[in-house]
């Protein structure tokens, strides 16, 4: 049942070829069998799973369902889940059992999805290999001994070992693309605003946006259309009507105009990711794409701009963990000032910590304009060349990731190398943009993603020419071993 | 950029974020490493643009000033570390 697509599975749900309740048994199983080699599940909600499973079962049979109806999703561990504690992948948080749900768990809910559990991921979703979790790290299914990205780590590796047909997750510098890249999988990030950010902890607010991991295009599509739409509760939510994605999905491609940002191709790629790119590109023109050469002149500023307005939000919001009103509390504190400093230190890891200080720092007094102000201006300056980009071509395309996934450890105690492992994701999220990222090729065993880059609120187009490019290759149905 | 030791200690304080003393030289380096690499964007002339605050340029959306929550206290106030009559408890104040 693993092999089916969603599609194929509300068809079988509808034909009585097997209930939700089984399915989800299969996929618990799944877990139970394969993830003690990945520590992609921090909590499996296996009873809440089976009940939801049920109520599926009898909305399906009643014929009110949705194609979510009864299909089973990882939830990534840092939306709001009430009843089923939200960790956020940190100490400070491992006993947090939020007293809401996250629009995004709500919207889901509603459709009929089924929660498996809440996957791992980097603490408070800082990272890029998954190894700043509390719960250490995640292991790539494609080899153990490499990491499946960051900071949605557990999300896309569960969902390439086949532990859970969809997932959610978030994405703040690339925490979507580069992990599905990392993994052979397909995730997307929508424009900003497009997914409700409430109830989904915030690490920096003015780039975080949720979104969806699928094996296929098609898959991800049914998926970010539940996840979709206006909320209230989220003051940057957009009000505007969510596009049907599925009905897209077959448009013809001729004529479809793709840039090829010559930044992106240059030093620091591998030469192997960079020639499995070159294929995929092929495969577009073959598709009746025409695809031209584009300059984004400020791509280099993408990442330093990123790690002065990130780490200042990060610094913001991660205030409201003081150990007063939720969260880890030390032991003894000797006065108000020991029981915050203390809080704070025992339960933030060294990632964290040093990202609050970087942007304490960049907004403590005389330096917040030569900091914070400038990286403001900056931003504005990449979001302007992807505008003046877009007035050419339809579609931006490149590397998700320079390189294939990096062995655990190889660049834990580098920051700044670490960071250079998002610099083709991080441009997209200072400007707001939608993106994704699908398995375009493999080099040396290992998956190699395919970013596409949309404008505004045009997810749809990007689904259509993924899913086309899904339906000439068969990247996307590749597997790892070990996980039948 | 480069931080010293003692300007790790007042970030730390500022952010109060306990910082180990041993652990204050390696987070001197890292500091030290993210800010010089951050400082590139001192060379980039931005003069004239406008600070990016949304990708939009969307501003505060505003609602009607009405009731739309209800009182939860006791729901929020159950996953508090200490609580005691609807009220947080903490160390000592004012003595």
């Amino acid at each position: 049942m693993y092999q089916k697509t969603i599609a194929e599975l509300a068809a079988g749900l509808r034909a009585g070829e097997f209930s939700s309740e089984e399915l989800t048994q299969s996929y618990l199983d799944r877990i139970r069998k394969h993830d003690e080699k990945l520590n992609s599940v921090l909590t499996l909600t296996a009873s809440v799973a089976l009940e939801a499973a049920k109520a599926a079962d009898k909305r399906l049979k009643n014929g009110d369902a949705t194609i979510l109806t009864g299909i089973p999703y990882l939830h990534k561990d840092i939306f709001c889940t009430q009843g089923v504690r939200t960790s956020c992948g940190s100490r400070m948080l491992d006993n947090f059992e939020a007293p809401y749900d996250a629009t995004v768990t709500a919207q889901l809910k509603d459709a009929g999805a089924v929660m498996l559990g809440k996957t791992n991921m980097d603490e408070f979703a800082m990272g890029s290999s998954n190894e700043t979790s509390f719960y250490g790290p995640v292991k790539n299914p494609w080899d153990l001994e490499r990491v499946p990205g960051g900071s949605s780590g557990g999300s896309a590796a569960a969902v390439a070992a086949r532990l859970a047909p969809l997932a959610t997750g978030t994405d703040t510098g690339g925490s979507i693309r580069q992990p599905a890249a990392l993994c052979g999988i397909t995730g997307i990030k929508p424009t900003y605003g497009r997914v409700s950010r409430f109830g989904m902890i915030a690490f920096a607010s003015s780039l975080d946006q949720g979104g969806a991991f699928a094996t296929c295009a098609e898959d991800a599509a049914h998926m970010l259309e539940a996840m979709s739409g206006f909320d209230w509760r989220d003051s940057t939510s957009i009000d505007r009507p969510v596009d049907h994605y599925a009905a897209g999905l077959a448009e013809d491609l001729s004529g479809l105009s793709i840039g090829l940002p010559r930044e992106y191709f240059g030093e620091g790629l591998d030469a192997q990711v960079g020639a499995a790119v070159e294929a995929a590109i092929e495969e577009y023109r073959q598709l009746g794409a025409e695809v031209k050469e584009i300059s984004l002149p400020n791509a280099s500023l993408a990442v330093p701009a990123y790690y002065v307005v990130s780490p200042a939000e990060c610094s913001s919001n991660l205030s409201r963990m003081d150990g007063v009103r939720f969260g880890y509390r030390c032991d003894n504190p000797r006065d108000l000032e020991d029981l915050y400093t203390r809080s704070r230190g025992e339960g933030f890891g060294a990632e964290v910590k040093r990202r609050i200080m970087v942007g304490t720092y960049a907004l403590s007094a005389g330096y917040y304009d030569a900091y914070y102000l400038k990286a403001q201006q900056v931003r504005r300056m990449i979001r302007d060349d992807f505008v003046t980009a877009f007035e050419e071509v339809d579609i931006i395309m490149g590397p998700t990731a320079p390189t294939t996934a990096f062995k655990l450890g190889e660049k834990a105690d580098d920051p700044v190398t670490m960071y250079l492992s998002d610099t083709y994701t991080i441009a997209v999220n200072l400007a707001g943009l939608p993106a994704m990222s699908v398995p375009a090729g493999m080099a040396e065993g290992l998956p190699v993603g395919l970013q596409l880059v949309g404008n505004y609120f045009d997810e749809g187009r990007l689904l259509n020419a993924a899913h086309r490019f899904q339906q000439v290759t068969d990247w996307h149905t590749r597997m790892p071993a070990g996980f039948e | 950029m480069s931080l010293d030791t003692e300007a790790v200690r007042k970030i730390a304080h500022l952010a109060r974020l306990g910082v180990e003393e041993s652990e204050n030289e390696l987070y001197a380096r890292n500091l030290s490493d993210i800010l010089s690499f951050v400082e590139q964007l001192n060379a980039v002339d931005t003069q004239g643009i406008a600070p990016m605050a949304h990708p939009l340029d969307a501003s505060q959306r505003l609602r009607a000033d009405e009731v739309s929550e209800t009182d939860r206290h006791e729901q929020f106030q159950r996953i508090a570390p200490k609580v005691e009559a609807g009220l947080y408890l903490v160390p000592k104040v004012i003595e």
